[in-house]
């Protein structure tokens, strides 16, 4: 009877403990299949056009010759203003909240930004086109324009929606999963260094400087790599404001596209298996550059964690 | 190190922090300025007609967006339903089984690369997968595109709220005998159960606002949904086509749209962490 028992017994114990590993092995396999599938699809596009599909700037679709040139340069461009604002807002934000605020304002404060994650995108979106594109237009470009024209990227008419409007947008996106990330990588520094820095009469930005950034580093580089690949795949958000043009051009006022936006627009009209492919493509780089941008961050993130639990 | 004098080093800690405080401030100015905006401009659009009546060509008033309301309710209660039972086994897996192995730290950081992965690739992957297979855009496709968006969100929150669970609740059950399931469903679930809900929910209010998934997967429809398997309107992909068409009155019915959005997956959010606060598990 015991035997029979334990035997039962331990039947459902392996019988659940392979269910839970079924369903955590679909987590692989959805990835794996993603993977698969966009790779496939997009060999139709990568074989018409080969490696040159990853730099031509043409994008065609009456001739139907795709290049994703202009895409990966809007991305990366978008990305890059966006992170130039963004990373010492965050980094500002986080130091407030972790060193400065009085204790009673850190939780609601703390609160209030990790908010700005939760608008939803279309609605950031929405709000650049409508509020931001105009103020950008009538104030911001005319002003940088007669300030900083000498540059390459400040000329050009101000027409409100453009790369920048685009990276400025993104920038209020990424703050709060930067500055969220980095205030508990801040909090997590030993009191004991603090004190003693305080107490050899360092002033408060030296210790940041010397203690709180150097023990928070690898953190900091996770929670900066993951809002670069949150601004990287963010759609909604840019297909309203970067103004959908074809063409390269050093103004920052100017309006280009997204891997993200070209796909928003563009992937129900795809008519031709070539261009649907080329599509594809476009996702597929997207998903790969992210990929290696959110485990980098991933990575640097465990590091730390890991280090502080051994 | 280089000697510089007192005041030098307080002017630049004041500096420093002044900087970092306005920063502070800048993120809660943004939050306002979009709340306000979002509030002041959708207020006016929302009224009984919006939550029942269908869509009115532009000109004619007294158009509404009862169908969008309700295809986002349905789609977002399938994802729930296709991605939560899914998620907590899977996170049970690594909170249970898989502490220190190798496979389940793979699964982790698959997870916590999805959560951040651009839903726009989900949206085509789907697309491909189930979209042009069937021949039609559905609401279907568009649940399974919010199912897995939510799918990560759910493994990790789940293995969290279970690593809360003392262990010795563990010991405890399974000295008296209980096998490892019987454990799992009559004590560990019911002790993370406030932790799990309330990570679903985050999960839910999430996705709620994912419009980029839906663009190529359950589409947009002008009429009142007859099932799952045919284009189906909702909130978020109404917001883009009405706010990008030059009609003033399409306008003010996406920022209905946007107010109603913003408030729930706000309202949720909050409620959800506020909950996760004082819920006792931590």
């Amino acid at each position: 009877m015991g035997g029979a028992l334990s035997r039962f017994r331990s039947g459902g114990d392996t019988g659940f403990r392979l269910l839970t590993w079924c369903f955590a092995a679909s987590v692989v396999a959805l990835f794996t299949l993603l993977t698969v599938v966009l790779w496939n699809e997009s060999l139709p596009a990568l074989r018409t056009f080969g490696a040159r599909f990853l730099v031509s700037t043409e994008w065609n679709p009456v001739r139907e010759r795709f290049g994703a040139g202009i895409a990966i340069m809007g991305t990366l461009v978008t990305t890059g203003i966006a992170m130039l604002v963004a990373v010492p807002l965050s980094l500002g934000i986080a130091i407030f909240l972790s060193e400065l605020a009085p204790h009673r304002l850190r939780t609601p404060i703390g609160a209030a930004v990790e908010l700005l994650a939760a608008v939803p995108s279309i609605v950031y979106g929405m709000w650049g086109l409508f509020v931001v594109a105009p103020l950008m237009a009538d104030t911001v470009q005319p002003w940088l324009g007669a300030h900083l024209g000498f540059l390459p990227f400040f000329r050009g008419p101000a027409m409100g929606v453009g790369m920048l409007t685009a990276g400025l947008i993104l920038a209020l996106m990424i703050v709060p999963y930067i500055a969220s990330v980095s205030r508990d990588v801040f909090l997590m520094t030993p009191r004991e260094l603090k004190e003693a820095g305080y107490g050899l009469g360092c002033t408060t930005w030296e210790i940041i400087r010397d203690i709180v950034i150097p023990h928070g580093r690898k953190g900091v580089m996770g929670a900066v790599f993951l809002g670069m690949g949150r601004a990287l795949g963010e759609t909604m958000a840019v297909t309203f404001v970067i103004g959908n043009a074809y063409h390269l051009s050093w103004s920052l006022f100017a309006p280009g596209n997204s891997i993200a936006s070209i796909l928003a627009n563009e992937f129900t009209e795809a008519d031709g298996d070539v261009y649907l492919s080329s599509l594809i493509g476009l996702s597929l780089v997207l998903f790969l550059i992210t990929f290696l941008i959110l485990g980098a961050g991933q990575l640097w993130l465990r590091s730390l964690s890991g280090g502080k639990e051994a | 190190m280089p000697r510089v004098s007192v005041g030098r080093r307080r002017l630049l800690n004041a500096l420093v922090l002044t900087g970092s405080t306005l920063a502070a401030v800048t993120g809660l100015a943004v939050l306002v300025w979009i709340l306000a905006d979002v509030g002041i401009k959708g207020a006016g659009a929302v009224r009984w007609s919006f939550f029942t009546n269908l869509p009115t060509p532009p000109g004619m008033s007294g158009g509404g967006l009862g169908n969008a309301i309700l295809g986002t309710l349905v789609m977002t209660v399938t994802a729930a339903a296709l991605a939560v039972p899914v998620g907590i086994l899977a996170g049970t897996y690594l909170a249970e089984f898989g502490r220190g192995g190798r496979f389940a730290a793979v699964v982790r950081l698959l997870s916590d690369i999805l959560v951040s992965a651009p839903s726009i690739v989900v949206g085509v992957f789907v697309y491909l997968v189930l979209v042009r297979p069937m021949g039609h855009f559905s609401a279907w496709a568009g649940a399974a595109a919010l199912a897995i968006i939510m799918l990560p969100v759910v493994v990790r929150t789940t293995e969290e709220m279970l690593l809360l669970v003392p262990n010795a609740m563990r010991e405890a059950a399974l000295a008296m005998g209980a096998p490892y399931w019987k454990m799992m469903f009559r004590v560990i679930f019911r002790a993370s159960r406030a932790g799990i809900v309330t990570g679903v929910m985050l999960a839910v209010a999430r996705v709620a606002g994912e419009t980029a998934p839906l663009l190529f997967t359950s589409l947009n429809a002008p009429y009142w949904m007859h099932g799952m398997n045919e284009p189906t309107a909702n909130l978020t992909v109404t917001i883009f086509n009405y706010a990008m068409s030059p009609y003033e009155d399409w306008h003010a019915l996406a920022w209905g749209a946007a107010l109603l959005i913003t408030l729930s997956v706000l309202i949720v959010t909050t409620g959800a962490r506020l909950a996760m606060r004082g819920g006792g598990t931590r």
